[in-house]
């Protein structure tokens, strides 16, 4: 049951991520990408990480991807026009993707063969509690930057937005 | 037949996830296009690091994944405020255009 | 396992079942409503009262030409209305209506799921649901469908902070996010209601999801998205039989979800007033009681000549209700689920009435009030109820 949920999502998730690379306008690219986010949402949630699974909607795909959407809608800029690109790139392209994934995947395979398999319950402290704890005890510092740093990103999005001549 | 995911999976799911955000990253022209494939990058990075947490039983790799997606929040407004910028001056999001400072 | 699974799709069929004649009849209540509010008699051709003015509509708009214009973006215009009426019935999937129930040998919870993060997944589901909108006033290429469909989504999203910021606050005092915890921490009367209870009563959240909830469904007075004199029909203009339809629906599933979250995260869910050895077990009985003797007395004397064999009937039917709850065998289950609908139906008799009483925002003002009144307000009492949390022994 576990294997099939994975399985499911794993190939939407891989077929949307290829959907993002591939497609010429940008607004299908951005669709696709709310579809990996909800099905890697998913995936977090066999992994027992239920806070994340949600954060992951409610941030990155409810608020971040719709940022996305919005500018893509405000621009209308179209879809991508094709120029030609050098024949190396043509012909080194795919391959050496394919030979960097290989390479990924074999090493991945050495280090990790069979020794731990996930199944729903096997993680037990990813709920709101334990991340609560840790984000406010060991993680407090960080948690403070971070919220200067939204501060920051905050202003600076307003003052680049902002018309000419206020 | 297998009960349970192997966490390897997983890992691997993370590798092609991460191949393919540096394919968009790389072959794309479109510059929203771009900044997409660089937030499926640091999507497939969240997943490796919550299924180390699985491997490793502990809570830290979700703490990890949480400042990313905080980080990812802030730079995706501050990247699309300076394209908007960037639309208004040039007309154009071909980033082979947008090559120079000066226009 | 099996009989898990067996439970399960029968409940999914029950309340799959009750919301959709709910919705449907949710209209001819928000329609007699406001037709009171304005003095006047609503929908009273089609069946007694009005009554099959739902099923009348119902037909009108599935039997509608479905047009497909040619100038949309396909992919886009079909998949909007499918996300948007999805996401709005996904959120009833953890709503609890009511404890625990026995049903031939099988003890179950009236609710299809318990969440440990119930209360983030209906958060969640409500932020997928802007894309909805978003969608459908991108895809028809039309200028007041792109407008209305990014004022929407603009007006979503900011008022999703004050929204979050109101939850938070009656969190604090329950400890849990998951709906059910919820409902059991505010146990044993109306004290103990997070409205009223604790360090500091949770008034202000109150009004601020209330308000927020307003804005959050698109419902006067923050409808200008679809203001009909305003921009046509907003963001969906371009849409006609089914697909309109869905828009419809998912904007009423919204109002009876938001309902319900407030039921359950500030007056205490299917918690009755005072404990039931005091009685509290009979006012369903008298409540409905109370309606038949009504019913009766104006029947014998009618305002119209039809309403003398109409209105008989349905005092008959009231008072068989009443006998319904006062059987004991029903009485453990009937009566919180009565609060429970009692005081969703309160909530959303609010949105009805405040949809025939108030103008409308400008959409400046709209923006205006979220990020420069509410937003601050929802934060500094989110700052109180966390210190006065603290400082409890």
């Amino acid at each position: 049951m576990d294997v099939i949920l994975f399985l499911v999502f794993a190939v939407i998730a891989v077929v949307c991520a290829i959907n993002v690379v591939v497609q010429t306008h940008p607004i299908s690219s951005a669709i696709s990408l709310v579809g990996v986010m909800g099905s890697l949402a998913v995936l977090y949630l066999l992994l027992g990480a239920e806070f994340l699974a949600a954060a992951q909607v409610i941030v990155y795909a409810g608020a971040i991807m719709v940022l996305f959407v919005f500018v893509i809608m405000l621009l209308n800029a179209g879809a991508e026009t094709r120029k030609g690109r050098s024949l190396l790139v043509q012909l080194l392209g795919v391959p050496l993707l394919v030979a960097f994934l290989g390479l990924m995947a074999y090493f991945v395979q050495r280090l990790y063969p069979q020794s731990t398999s996930v199944h729903f319950g096997g993680f037990t402290k990813g709920g709101a509690k334990e991340i609560g704890r840790a984000l406010f005890t060991t993680y407090l510092l960080p948690f403070e930057v971070t919220s200067i740093l939204i501060l920051i990103a905050i202003v600076g999005a307003i003052v680049l937005a902002r018309k000419e001549g206020d | 037949m297998l009960t349970a995911v192997p966490i390897s999976w997983f890992l691997t799911l993370s590798a092609v996830l991460f191949a393919l955000g540096v394919a968009g990253f790389l072959f794309r022209r479109n510059v929203i296009t771009v900044f997409m494939s660089i937030e499926l990058m640091l999507n497939a990075v969240n997943l490796s690091f919550i299924t180390f947490s699985y491997h490793r039983q502990e809570v830290n790799g979700h703490l990890y994944a949480f400042f990313v997606m905080v980080v990812a929040a802030a730079e995706a407004a501050v990247g699309l405020a300076i394209i908007l910028t960037i639309f208004k001056n040039r007309g154009t999001l071909n980033i082979d255009e947008i090559d120079s400072m000066k226009k | 396992m099996d009989s898990f699974i067996v439970i399960s799709l029968i409940k999914v069929v029950v309340v799959f079942a009750v919301l959709m004649t709910t919705l449907a009849y949710l209209q001819w209540v928000e329609r007699k409503v406001i037709a009171h509010i304005q003095v006047r008699p609503g929908p009273y051709r089609v069946g007694p009262h009005g009554l099959l003015q739902p099923l009348a509509d119902v037909v009108k708009l599935i039997t509608k030409e479905d047009m497909l214009p040619p100038y949309v973006n396909k992919p886009l215009y079909l998949l909007a209305p499918f996300l948007a009426i999805t996401m709005s019935l996904l959120s009833i999937s953890v709503i609890p209506f009511g404890p625990e129930i026995e049903v031939a040998g099988h003890r179950t919870y009236m609710q299809l799921t318990d969440l440990n993060i119930g209360v983030l997944f209906v958060l969640a589901v409500s932020a997928m649901g802007v894309y909805g909108i978003a969608l459908a006033g991108w895809s028809s290429n039309n200028k007041y469908a792109l407008l209305g469909g990014l004022r929407s989504s603009a007006q979503m999203i900011s008022y999703e902070l004050p929204l979050s910021l109101a939850i938070a606050a009656p969190l604090l005092l329950s400890n849990t996010l998951s709906l059910r915890e919820l409902v059991n921490s505010q146990a044993g009367g109306i004290w103990h209601w997070n409205v009223l209870h604790g360090p500091f009563p949770q008034i202000f959240s109150f009004i601020i999801f209330l308000i927020a909830g307003f804005a959050e469904t698109n419902r006067v007075p923050f409808d200008l998205p679809e203001a009909e004199n305003e921009l046509v029909a907003g963001f969906h203009t371009e849409y006609s039989s089914m697909k309109f339809a869905s828009f419809f629906m998912a904007e009423y599933a919204n109002m009876i979800t938001v309902s319900c979250m407030a039921t359950l995260l500030f007056l205490g869910g299917w918690v009755a007033p005072w404990p039931a050895e005091y009685g509290s077990s009979f006012v369903p009985a008298a409540v409905f009681a109370f309606a038949g003797l009504m019913a009766l007395y104006h029947g014998a004397n009618p305002g119209r000549r039809r309403d003398r064999y109409t209105l008989p009937v349905f005092g008959v039917v009231f008072l068989i209700i009443a006998a319904i709850f006062l059987l004991p065998m029903v009485q453990s289950w009937l009566a919180p689920l009565f609060w429970f609908c009692a005081k969703t139906g309160g909530i959303l008799f609010t949105f009805m009435w405040i949809r025939g009483t108030l103008p409308r925002f400008r959409y400046d003002q709209l923006m205006g009030f979220t990020w420069k009144f509410l937003f601050p307000v929802a934060m500094v009492n989110l700052l109180v109820t966390g210190f006065l949390v603290a400082l409890r022994p």
